[in-house]
């Protein structure tokens, strides 16, 4: 590889006991290159995780970390400039990597779905709402006209639209910010996908309406068991709704644990730093606290850890190494030589 | 240092303000309608949207006043009427003894040395075709410097928000969010003013970045002694910044109060549900958040009653019948709150939580 990695990384994250059925979604090694005037570079980089069933899994980072390219890489919907190069994306067991694009049309929506930021972009502005949400239950050949109009008006009473029966023949348009979020929901949850994810759902929200879309977002776990990858920056909204969380930086995992874990004890000096500069922690008249430096350019990336020009912990093996994703404590994953204990102290 | 004893000479004492109250910015009755839909064969406007409704609003020198609001609420557009970049449908603007909204060319380019304005999104608030020495440099052009002065002040202001002297040359592209808000602030700081609108300045900045420009904005503060007007939809960066905050729902002002007694107890049903939603990562156990019925509704010809009633969890007969006045809450005349019904929160249930002393 371009950056020189060693024997041992390349030999890909730690071993893994094979996915149990309590698992629907398993992302292996998964590396993505993006090609750009000065060659290819991994911006989604050797990442494992899983997503349990009926667990709501944070994967938090700043932008331009990978997280986003991540999913796409997951649905299959990678820009024309990227493509996956190696490691598997196992749903329900299955590669997806491995399918046709005919075949994969077939599982998008039906067995996982994406919601992304911008409703208005992802919406259709020339059908009523009422069409695509009809459209999409008849692509994937389930029942009668009339029997995917009852289903379409359900959904959206579902995701909290009132007068759905009337609304369904309006068009986005008509529709305010909020209300297109909840329709990108219906939309994604029509076919009862076993697995959503949501990149970034409610960033574009007020956070009045992001309450009730979080709320639903629960709600719809408990109620279909659904499992969902929560993509945000936003470090309270992860916090309030995430069972676990995977950290990236430089487009790698950094750290993955329990909610619980991650923001109490978070152990990579990286999340360590993030969750410190928070002004909500940080005590009032005082400084914020900073991480030094700036995230490293794709094309820049340090052979050895990525984190380490930036990181209060360094030490010399730090710029000698690049640190692999090892199995810590419990049920934690971390990619660090010399991790510290922090406890988050509630400041102000 | 230059920028620092002008800072210091156009800095109004007390007895140079407007006022009664010794406020730097006093703003009475400002609103601002715009015609929302047009009719009949002249196309008059036949329905107005109220985008800022009969608001007051003092700041005092040194303070920062914290706006916040959802979006649409009116906040951006309260700041622009107090800048004068769009003009005020009624209502009075007080600066320092100047009428700001009647003020002559002469007083508003003076007005415009001491009031600046940064924004949320400084990509599209610089231009690309510039470089930073000339974006600079527009500040300074009804200084009558000559050139060298000119580019060693531009220097000097590049060294204030710690950006190196090289950077002169180069485009607004080749900057990273962070630095292009230190050349817009840079561009701000250019003419030494006293009062700085910052409209969303850390909003579209990533966590990391964001400490950082906060930390900057108050060394600034301090440095220069400025006085901020801060609009924000974050409500723990509003908590940490913030001397005083003024709620805004839907075109009014439905309450204000020093921070740490708005975050304390929220009298407003508005604000008890905007703080108790604001995801934190310090809330122990499950949330207790206030979810609002509805979408916030439109503010078109809105009734002439409470414009929150649609939402509100407290309403009763009388927020249907008239507009509910901003007036001192009970016990203290810092908090005012626009509500015939409001009721304070059990104590322990107030808003963003975790983090009191």
């Amino acid at each position: 590889m371009e950056d020189g990695r060693t024997l041992q990384e390349q030999a890909g994250p730690p071993q893994r006991e094979p996915p149990v059925s309590g698992e629907p979604l398993v992302v292996e090694s998964l590396t993505t290159e993006i090609r750009r005037r000065r060659g290819s570079f991994a911006a989604v980089d050797n990442v494992s995780f899983s997503v349990r069933g009926s667990e709501i899994l944070g994967l938090v980072g700043e932008s331009g970390c990978g997280k986003t390219l991540t999913a796409l890489s997951i649905m299959r919907l990678l820009p024309e400039a990227a493509r996956i190069t190696s490691g598997r994306v196992l749903l329900g067991g299955r590669d997806l990597r491995g399918l046709r694009e005919a075949d994969m049309r077939g599982i998008r929506g039906k067995d996982v779905a994406m919601v992304f930021q911008e409703p208005m972009t992802s919406l259709d502005p020339s059908f009523t709402i009422g069409m695509q949400l009809i459209e999409t239950i008849r692509a994937h050949g389930a029942g009668t006209k009339r029997e995917a109009r009852d289903r379409s008006i359900e959904m959206l009473e579902n995701v909290g639209i009132p007068r759905a029966a009337t609304r369904l023949d309006d068009y986005p348009y008509q529709y305010s910010g909020g209300m297109r979020q909840r329709v990108m929901l219906a939309l994604a949850l029509l076919l009862e996908p076993a697995v959503l994810i949501a990149d970034e759902p409610t960033t574009a929200l007020d956070v009045t309406i992001q309450a009730q879309i979080l709320d639903l977002i629960l709600q719809l776990r408990d109620e279909h068991g659904m499992s969902v990858i929560l993509i945000t920056h936003d470090l309270g909204v992860v916090h309030e709704i995430a069972d676990r969380v995977a950290v990236m930086y430089a487009s790698e995992i950094v750290e993955t644990a329990t909610a619980g874990e991650i923001f109490r004890k978070p152990q990579h000096p990286y999340t360590q730093g993030l969750l410190r500069s928070l002004p909500e922690l940080a005590r009032r008249g005082t400084p914020l606290p900073v991480i030094e430096g700036r995230v490293p350019e794709l094309g820049a990336l340090p052979a050895s850890c990525r984190f380490g020009p930036r990181c209060p912990n360094r030490i010399t093996r730090c710029d000698d190494e690049h640190p692999t994703l090892e199995r810590a404590n419990g049920d934690r994953e971390l990619r660090c030589f010399n991790p510290t204990e922090f406890e988050l102290r509630l400041g102000h | 240092m230059e920028i620092e004893s002008s800072a210091a000479s156009t800095q109004p004492s007390s007895s140079s303000g407007s006022g009664t109250n010794g406020s730097l910015l006093q703003v009475r009755g400002l609103s601002k309608s715009f015609p929302a839909e047009r009719g009949g064969l002249l196309g008059r406007p036949t329905a107005w949207l109220s985008a800022v409704d009969d608001v007051d609003l003092d700041i005092a020198a040194g303070e920062t006043l914290a706006l916040v609001g959802e979006s649409g609420c009116g906040k951006s557009t309260l700041a622009r009427m107090i800048m004068r970049l769009i003009p005020a449908t009624a209502g009075t603007v007080d600066f320092a003894g100047l009428d700001v909204l009647n003020a002559d060319r002469q007083e508003l380019l003076r007005y415009r040395q001491q009031a600046q304005m940064i924004f949320q999104d400084p990509y599209g608030s610089l231009d690309p075709r510039m470089n930073v020495d000339a974006i600079i440099a527009e500040g300074l052009a009804r200084q009558g410097l000559n050139k060298a002065k000119r580019r060693s002040r531009v220097r000097q202001l590049l060294d204030v928000v710690e950006l190196s002297a090289d950077v002169a040359d180069r485009y607004p592209h080749e900057f990273s969010g962070g630095q292009r808000q230190r050349i817009s602030i840079a561009r701000a700081l250019a003419v030494n003013p006293t009062f700085i609108v910052a409209d969303e300045p850390v909003s579209a900045l990533d966590v990391s970045v964001q400490s950082t420009m906060l930390n900057f904005l108050h060394d600034l503060q301090d440095r220069f002694g400025l006085t901020y007007l801060f609009i924000s939809h974050d409500m723990s960066v509003v908590r940490h910044v913030a001397d005083r905050v003024a709620v805004m729902y839907l075109g009014k002002i439905v309450e204000t109060a020093p921070v740490e007694e708005l975050f304390g107890n929220p009298l407003h049903p508005y604000t008890q549900a905007l703080l108790s939603s604001v995801p934190t990562v310090s809330r122990e156990g499950p949330s207790e958040r206030i979810v609002l019925e509805g979408d916030v509704p439109s503010a078109i010809d809105p009734p002439e009653a409470c414009r929150f009633t649609g939402r509100c969890f407290r309403v009763i007969d009388s927020c249907r019948a008239a507009v509910p006045p901003l007036e001192d809450s009970a016990g203290t005349s810092h908090h005012h709150v626009a509500c015939f019904n409001y009721e304070a929160l059990p104590r322990g249930r107030s808003g963003t939580q975790g983090n009191h002393s």
